[in-house]
């Protein structure tokens, strides 16, 4: 069904000319009012007149009108078919207003100087934060963080089809144990950070130091050392994340029918072989939505990280976020921040694409 | 006929096999009770703690009323034990203002989030668009691809312009952005669920009268329900965790709980009990939805998975 709609509705709609203009003028009219708001506090804001402008709410309020405006003249002018696109058009403006605008200023940002707290404001400065950026070995040492960080999704992902495995088998008080298992989803990473990060796994009187003093370690500290660190920070996002993936492989596993696990028994698979023939190559295409979506969330990771070791030791476990929130906070530059922003932005779109064109030939099926 | 010959008994092969079946289930339940404690531990942690007294903290006690005796410490510091409970307490002031604006702040952006996602879901899931260049598909790939996008792009844009706004430390402000950023999770939740239900129902409706928006309300929203309900918790725990927005973008009027959380960790004289006083306050809520409405929640989660 390419074309037409999935809910076939025959309308007759008598729009009177009148009734079109109306609506035509009513969506024109409010944008020619947003415009010229807008020209107006461009006109204060450069210095040309002054009209008493405190900030730019005017113009925000104008455009708010435009798009009720733009809702309503779609009724008006379409009849039915308008108050189909209803439907859609209010998350449509919203998304747009909210990414498109701040995306194409962010790029207006990214290749400036602008200090927040200084009083010089913006400076155009080329390309000189992209020449800063290619010598910053923070910066790349955060990327290189990203991409460890999401290997370690792998592991997450076998430890969650386990847990997915046992919560399907036959057990009693499954819905205890479910309950149990997603608990740790719900919590707050900050609040997370101080329960594990900062008293669980303090080095003198944490029960995890203890733990590890118990079975021999000399002098158990979580974040001395780069990799140890990074690992912490590691198993404690999966302890936050690996529910999620769980519940997730749970569903797929309770869609399998139980007639095939059951015909590749009589075949005289073990349970071994049932798994690795049967059910994991049906759960193949719920496995990598899950670790993609995870990756998604995996590559927002900074929460945990600013709050446990603002990314030390010596950047060791940094990520990007973590990384502009703190050269954000440190010298409130917001250009240069911006710009290293969008470099992720850009790399992140480029790797996903990748991701989802393999994952697209792995679970196609072969023939 | 004598009683003590047993004619039939288990075979030796039955008999391994019982001893196999029994291995395997204190195998299965063993792993489960591990992951029990591992998942919930920090959480009885946290809660001990509040109630232990500097002492008890460096001697590692884990167990109330058996290796110590618990006390008010943690939760008088927040004005909220029952000595302090009835008295004027800043800091139990401070902390309701945060926690009435974590509240507002989750519950508007994740009622924003469902209103607005579940139209536009509907709309998607029954008729053909075109604007412009943008058909269906890339409508939907629109929305859903702002998954991708990370907050960090979009924070310091924001920044800037919520000052000019003079949106910055509103309320409003972070419900915004928050709307923004759970409504992908929305609609990919909803268009699922709408896909699911068979478009007759609205075909019979129309016929009988109804509008578009009349089915839409009357027949099609309380079959939906359910699924928006799911939309709905899961919004509200991602707003209600949700750090590096709040942090950057609120500073004294509209913080949000977490960045009361966040400050206290930074700074050095806090001590434990209070510190996880704050953190069990913060995350209880959460604990309480999570139990209570588990089956929504896995529910939402589990609706991008199966096709």
């Amino acid at each position: 069904m390419s074309n037409g709609d999935l809910l076939h509705v025959v309308t007759n709609d008598n729009i009177s000319d009148r009734r079109k203009l109306f609506g035509r003028a009513l969506i024109w009219g409010t944008a020619a009012l947003t415009l010229i708001v807008a020209v107006l506090q461009t006109m204060q804001v450069t210095g040309r007149a002054e009209f008493g402008f405190t900030d730019w709410r005017p113009t925000l309020y104008a455009f708010c009108t435009w798009t009720v405006a733009l809702c309503w003249g779609q009724v008006l002018i379409n009849g039915e078919h308008g108050k189909r696109t209803l439907f859609v058009l209010p998350a449509a403006i919203f998304v747009a207003a909210l990414t498109i605008f701040p995306l194409l200023f962010g790029l207006v940002i990214a290749f400036s100087d602008w200090n927040l707290s200084s009083p010089t404001g913006r400076q155009f400065n080329g390309l000189d934060n992209i020449r800063q950026m290619w010598t910053d070995p923070f910066y790349w040492n955060a990327l290189w963080n990203m991409v460890l960080y999401s290997l370690a999704i792998l592991v997450e992902y076998a430890i969650a089809f386990g847990l997915a495995l046992l919560l399907n088998a036959q057990i009693r008080a499954r819905k205890f144990f479910r309950v149990a298992f997603l608990l740790p989803l719900m919590l707050s990473p900050v609040a997370v950070s101080w329960m594990i990060g900062k008293s669980m796994m303090e080095a003198r009187y944490g029960p995890l130091a203890r733990l590890a003093r118990f079975f021999g370690v000399e002098n158990p500290s979580f974040f001395s050392s780069p990799e140890i660190a990074r690992a912490t920070i590691m198993i404690m996002d999966a302890w936050t994340y690996i529910p999620f993936m769980m519940i997730m492989i749970l569903a797929g596993l309770q869609a399998i029918p139980k007639e095939l696990n059951e015909a590749a028994k009589v075949d005289g698979a073990n349970g071994w072989r049932n798994f690795w023939e049967v059910t994991f190559p049906l759960m193949l295409p719920v496995s990598i939505t899950a670790i993609l979506i995870r990756i998604i969330f995996k590559l927002k990771l900074a929460d945990i990280v600013i709050n446990v070791t603002s990314g030390g030791p010596g950047g060791a476990t940094d990520t990007v976020t973590s990384f502009i929130f703190r050269e954000y906070r440190e010298r409130s530059n917001v250009g240069y921040g911006t710009l290293l922003a969008f470099v992720y932005l850009v790399i992140i779109v480029i790797a996903m694409t990748l991701l989802m064109k393999l994952a697209d030939r792995w679970t196609r099926p072969r023939t | 006929m004598t009683a003590s010959t047993q004619i039939f008994r288990d075979s030796e092969a039955d008999r391994r096999h019982r001893a196999k079946w029994w291995t395997s289930r204190i195998a299965i339940y063993g792993v489960l009770i591990l992951w029990t404690i591992i998942c919930l531990f920090p959480i009885y942690w946290t809660i001990t703690t509040s109630f232990k007294m500097a002492p008890n903290v460096m001697k590692g006690n884990m167990i109330p009323w058996v290796d110590y005796q618990p006390a008010w410490l943690g939760w008088r510091s927040l004005g909220l034990s029952p000595d302090t409970i009835g008295e004027e307490s800043t800091v139990r002031a401070e902390f309701m203002k945060r926690f009435m604006n974590s509240a507002i702040i989750s519950v508007t952006s994740s009622a924003l989030a469902v209103a607005l996602g579940s139209l536009a879901a509907y709309g998607l899931s029954r008729f053909n668009y075109r604007f412009g260049f943008m058909k269906n598909s890339d409508i939907s790939f629109f929305f859903l691809s702002q998954l991708i996008l990370p907050p960090v792009v979009l924070a310091l844009p924001f920044l800037v312009l919520y000052r000019e706004l003079a949106l910055l430390d509103t309320r409003v402000g972070l419900i915004l952005l928050y709307t923004l950023s759970v409504l992908p999770i929305v609609i990919w939740i909803m268009r699922d669920q709408f896909g699911s239900i068979p478009t007759e129902l609205e075909e019979a409706a129309l016929v009988d009268g109804l509008s578009i928006w009349g089915a839409f309300a009357t027949i099609i929203l309380p079959i939906a329900l359910p699924g928006m309900v799911a939309a709905f918790i899961l919004s509200l725990v991602l707003t209600w965790n949700e750090y590096f927005f709040a942090a950057l973008l609120t500073s004294t009027y509209a913080n949000t709980l977490p960045v009361m959380v966040a400050s206290q960790t930074g700074s050095q004289g806090i001590s434990w009990w209070s510190m996880a006083a704050l953190s069990f306050a913060a995350i209880l809520p959460l604990i309480v939805i999570g139990v209570v409405l588990e089956k929504y929640i896995i529910k939402g989660m589990a609706a991008g998975a199966v096709k």
